[in-house]
């Protein structure tokens, strides 16, 4: 909302510096968003009067003007422009003068004739022709001698043309529509600085004859139309309104159109009411019908648009439809240069019919977006009034005697207790009875001898105690209420065991050498399709967003694996030589037993590329967090089918038969569909599983009191046996001393035959109650070699 | 002999004195001490002697024979101080090249003033509580006393799952504080920190997805100076001491009064600059005492309790804390932004 201080001027004295102003509305509730003077860059531009005009020397297109500038000379200014003779008055920006954009103005020489500044247009002064209908367009500005009445050549040009305003901008919550208006922030304003509030009421002296001969009203549908307020005058005269009320709209963003539709404008900024005027000859009939659209019926509005009304309520006559209520008039009805008589229409609308039907249209209005947040209904009559009382001083028509005010559905004033006891223990204040009396009192409210308070009509968001809480608390100064803790037992706050894990295991990855990223819930199908899952993958359905930003961003993810690798294709593509990722992410997976659709599980997934980096590296990253998280019992698995991965380099991690998740290196097509080449690895784990898979805490075991006995072997078998099978036939064969087979060492090449390989592991024996002998250690060597042999084919080197 | 053995004696402590290395010093013990050595060589005369004189020069030169064998073991012990001193001079290092590179990752700079705040409020006796994102729109809405034809309930400004309105991805994390109040009886503290979402497009002010934590406290006589000193105290905490703030009434559906809260200008002091868009002051958070209308949604006694509500955004606190201006950077995930916290 734009307020010119002058404008609210007319409603309270406020002499605040722009400041003060901005400061104390801001505490006060009224947020002030910004300022402008509007004249702020026009300097030493002065009202002139022109004396001669005469044809240059020496250019055909120049003239040399003799201008009164209420210096004891006339001054030489020379201009390109035609539409001057001697009388008229326009702006003249004198030597060293400023325009705004930071035009600066000096004397010179135009072709041997010294001009001392420069005769000022539209353009220049930052105005359009719809500020200066009388003016013209291409040429300098010339104002006309009613406009002049009151100033001499050489007055200061800024309030000539309305700039010696300050136009405040508030940003008005939702609540309070009543601020939507100068009168609702001249009330806010008085209260604010305890300046005294004068409202004028309306006064029309009216023309005779009687509204009813004119039109009639009847509201079918009462719930959306609580109250329908109009007025009739007759004999329009079409003009453009006068000057100071094209200056007002205009400080406040509105156009300035004509005398008919400014004061529906202006009556609108001023009350908050929302006007309509349009013209009686296009009713068929005299009764004006407030009813739902029927089905499929159209209308064209006054942008030109041909719309379908359903369940729109409409401003109709016997026949059809001539208005959107509280949308947009008809473009049939409107107001045109040939309108004689004129309906103003002041109603109070359904706010949720409203905001429905300019939402479902497609078209808001200045008009629908004050009436979807609710308005005053006993606010119609006073506006119909004000409109009148303007069309009168502006002499724009006469207005016809009688008002047609139909009351739907009365609302009767809000009545509640002032319970000042109980404000005070909400607030946590000691303010008495008689300041919040007169707190309450100067933004509208009444309170009677038995604190009975009677709420204002425009103040549809007060309802209980707590609304009559916020307006004391807000006068009395919301940074004046002190500053306590609250009592009260004390709780133990804390985090819950899974909010503890989440932390751990951010830190021991980030110890492990991973940064943390965030990654947007969002997703796409493309996404699926980039890490290559087939059309019919289980991961593909996911939850829609029926009002999505974009394609790519219409899923709740199932899979946080694109997210990382969209972050590493970014990392590369910003040349971040390597990378180490980690994200804690959620993922939504589809559950229709679930109310809220789906399960919304915790994943971890590790992503990496660059120096150091290979399949055995984040292996070893997560089996180093499994040890940390206490996690045992896993066996890793060789994924073969898993199509975002490398087939012969990824693994699953498997506990009690269920997977965890896998890890691997991603399939060069993959990567290729991230637009990169170089080795991706990523890691996808069920981070609600191996939290799950926590066990106990440890406790001490001692280490054994007998030395340990050694020894190396190493066999040579096909390539295609894994260490998880020697090593499951060694735990078999070595017997209840053995302690662990630590791989130490694969070798292939010469001299082990093509297609075999060459694999060495320590052996360690142990016993609790005895030192080992060589031979115990040799026994069982024996046999284990023996097994190796037999059920792998893997001979001893 | 005598005269032998002193003239022996002379020479090898002189020529000991003056070795210059180990094998030198060697070299001599072999010379003078060794089987075939000159001292050896001597002592072979000794059976020419006098029979009286024999223990005497024997005396004589077994402490000839030790005095040599000290003075080599003590020049042994200088020439190896020497060469030790020697090769550590040769191993010396550049203690300026740098260490071995050992990579230790970083918390999301979020989430480290997510940690930050979260201990603020643990710290003051506060559980946190957690609540699916994609929620009921009466626990985003309805119960939080905001009406059917609100506009933040507009489907520009909400996502939804279903024509019927009925699901949405919870645009404040404050849903959790209605599963809270329907579940547990006051005395109640909870913070619930998670992920929002509104219909933003992304800009370097606005993202789809954002960060909450949003904090609850009802019990019997909770007032907004209450809420005062809880705030300012977890300003106090994350920004400095000395921040000053400034309680200003806005509106919200759920509470009553409502209030932001703003924080003097880092960077002018209240002065204005661009950083606060000229006015001096930073909004940092949303707050107000509990409506009435939630409290009844959820079944505990507006009559018998209050209590109050606030909700952060997360990113913004972040943006403030670290300098950060552009809010695309918190969510590209850059390595070169993430290694610098």
């Amino acid at each position: 909302m734009k307020l010119s201080r002058k404008w609210l001027a007319e409603f309270t004295d406020i002499q605040a510096s722009d400041i003060e102003y901005a400061d104390r509305m801001t505490i006060t509730g009224s947020k002030v968003e910004g300022g402008e003077d509007l004249g702020a860059e026009i300097q030493n531009v002065v009202l002139g009067r022109i004396v001669s005009v005469e044809r240059h020397e020496n250019a055909d297109t120049l003239w040399v003007c003799t201008v009164d500038v209420g210096q004891d000379e006339p001054t030489v200014i020379v201009t390109g422009a035609d539409n001057l003779k001697p009388g008229d008055f326009c702006p003249v920006a004198l030597h060293k003068s400023l325009l705004p954009g930071g035009v600066e103005i000096k004397k010179g020489k135009l072709r041997g004739v010294t001009s001392n500044g420069m005769l000022g247009s539209l353009n220049e002064l930052e105005l359009t022709i719809h500020d200066y209908p009388y003016s013209v367009e291409d040429g300098i500005l010339t104002f006309t001698p009613d406009e002049m009445a009151s100033y001499q050549p050489g007055d200061d040009i800024r309030p000539i043309i309305g700039k010696d305003d300050r136009v405040v901008e508030f940003e008005i919550t939702s609540n309070r529509p009543d601020c939507l208006s100068v009168i609702g922030l001249a009330r806010e304003s008085a209260a604010s600085f305890d300046t005294a509030l004068t409202i004028r009421e309306p006064q029309v002296k009216g023309s005779g004859g009687s509204v009813l001969e004119h039109v009639d009203v009847e509201i079918w549908d009462e719930d959306l139309c609580p109250r329908y307020t109009a007025r009739v005058v007759r004999n329009v005269k079409i003009e453009p309104s006068p000057v100071w009320m094209r200056q007002r709209l205009r400080a406040s963003g509105v156009r300035p159109i004509n005398n008919i539709v400014d004061i529906t404008n202006y009556v609108m900024l001023e009350y908050g009411q929302p006007m309509h005027a349009f013209d009686r000859a296009c009713l068929d009939g005299d009764q004006i019908i407030v009813r739902r659209a029927t089905a499929g019926e159209t209308m064209d509005t006054l942008d030109g648009v041909t719309r379908t009304l359903t369940d729109a309520l409409v401003i109709a006559d016997a026949e059809k439809a001539v208005g959107i209520a509280g949308v947009m008039g008809g473009a049939d009805s409107e107001i045109t240069e040939n309108t004689r008589t004129v309906v103003f229409e002041s109603a109070n609308f359904n706010a949720t019919s409203i905001r429905k039907t300019a939402s479902r249209l497609g078209l808001r209005t200045d008009a629908s977006s004050r009436f979807e947040k609710g308005l005053d209904p006993l606010g119609t009559l006073p506006a119909v009034q004000r409109a009148c009382e303007l069309v009168e001083l502006l002499g724009a028509g006469e207005v016809v005697d009688g008002v047609v005010d139909v009351i739907a559905a009365d609302r009767a004033p809000v009545a509640l207790a002032l319970e000042a006891e109980r404000i005070n223990a909400l607030l946590g204040t000691d303010i008495s009875r008689d300041q919040m009396v007169a707190i309450l009192e100067k933004v509208g409210f009444t309170v009677d001898g038995a604190d009975q308070v009677t709420v204002p009509s425009w103040r549809l968001d007060v309802h209980e105690y707590v609304d009559l809480a916020e307006e004391v608390a807000r006068f009395y100064g919301y940074n004046v209420i002190p500053a306590t803790m609250f009592r009260g037992a004390t709780a133990q706050g804390g985090f819950n065991q899974q909010q503890k894990q989440e932390r751990i295991t951010g830190e021991l990855l980030q110890g492990l050498g991973y940064y943390e990223i965030l990654t947007y819930a969002f997703t796409g199908q493309t996404a699926y399709d980039k890490i290559r899952l087939p059309e019919d993958a289980p991961q593909r359905e996911s939850l829609t967003i029926l009002n999505p930003l974009g394609e790519d961003t219409s899923r709740m993810r199932t899979m946080a694996l694109p997210s990382m690798l969209e972050i590493l294709a970014r990392n590369l593509n910003y040349r971040n030589e390597s990378a180490r990722f980690y994200e804690i992410a959620r993922v939504y997976l589809p559950n229709s037993e679930r109310e809220t659709l789906c399960d919304e599980a915790l994943r971890l997934t590790l992503g990496a590329y660059g120096e150091g980096m290979d399949f055995f590296q984040l292996k070893g990253a997560v089996e180093a967090l499994l040890d940390a998280m206490n996690i045992t019992g896993i066996s890793w698995t060789a994924k073969a089918d898993n199509p975002a991965f490398h087939p012969g380099r990824c693994a699953e991690l498997i506990r009690d038969g269920q997977s965890l998740g896998c890890l691997g290196q991603l399939h060069p097509l993959t990567v290729k569909n991230y637009g990169r080449e170089e080795d991706l690895y990523a890691a996808e784990l069920d981070l609600d599983a191996l939290f799950a898979a926590i066990g106990q805490e440890r406790t001490y075991v001692p280490w054994p009191k007998y030395p340990a006995v050694t020894r190396d072997i190493a066999v040579v078998c096909e390539d295609s046996v894994t260490v998880a099978d020697l090593q499951a036939v060694i735990a078999e064969a070595g017997g209840k001393h053995l302690g662990e087979s630590r791989l130490f060492d694969i070798y292939t090449g010469a001299p082990i035959p093509e297609g075999k390989k060459s694999v060495a592991f320590a052996l360690r024996y142990q016993a609790a109650d005895r030192t080992l002998t060589d031979e115990d250690a040799d026994k069982a060597t024996t046999k284990i070699l023996a097994s190796l042999e037999r059920q792998l084919n893997a001979v001893i080197r | 002999m005598k005269e032998q053995l002193h003239a022996l004696q002379s020479e090898a402590l002189g020529l000991i004195a003056e070795a210059g290395d180990i094998p030198t010093l060697e070299g001599l013990r072999v010379r003078f001490l060794g089987k075939k050595g000159e001292l050896t060589a001597i002592l072979k005369q000794m059976g020419q002697l006098d029979p009286n004189q024999r223990p005497v020069i024997g005396q004589l030169a077994n402490a000839v024979s030790a005095e040599i064998t000290e003075a080599i073991q003590m020049r042994r012990e200088v020439l190896e101080a020497a060469d030790l001193d020697q090769r550590l001079r040769a191993e010396q290092l550049d203690v300026t090249i740098p260490g071995t590179a050992q990579v230790i990752g970083k918390r999301h700079p979020m989430m480290k003033t997510l940690d930050e705040a979260l201990d603020i409020f643990i710290g003051m006796g506060f559980t946190v509580a957690e609540g699916p994102e994609i929620e009921f729109a009466a626990n985003v809405f309805d119960k939080l006393n905001t009406a059917e034809g609100h506009p933040s309930r507009d489907w520009q400004d909400t996502f939804y799952f279903d024509q019927a309105d009925k699901h949405v991805l919870r645009t404040h994390t404050s849903s959790v504080q209605i599963r809270v109040m329907e579940n547990q009886t006051p005395p109640i503290r909870v913070v619930s920190p998670g992920r929002v979402y509104r219909k933003d497009e992304v800009d370097a002010t606005h993202s789809p997805m954002f960060h909450q934590i949003e904090g609850l406290v009802v019990d019997k006589g909770i007032t907004m100076a209450d809420l005062k000193g809880t705030l300012n105290a977890l300003v106090q905490e994350l920004y400095g001491a000395g921040t000053k703030t400034r309680f200003r009434p806005h509106h919200f559906p759920f509470t009553e009064p409502s209030c932001e809260v703003d924080c003097q200008c880092f960077k002018c002091s209240g002065a204005g600059c661009s950083m606060c868009k000229g006015e001096g002051w930073i909004e940092l958070l949303g707050a107000g005492m509990v409506h009435p209308n939630v409290f009844r949604n959820c079944g505990i006694d507006p009559d018998e309790y209050t209590g109050f509500a606030f909700g952060v955004g997360l990113e913004r606190m972040t943006m403030m804390r670290f300098n950060i201006s552009d809010l695309r950077l918190i969510f590209e995930n850059d390595l070169r932004f993430l290694r610098q916290f």
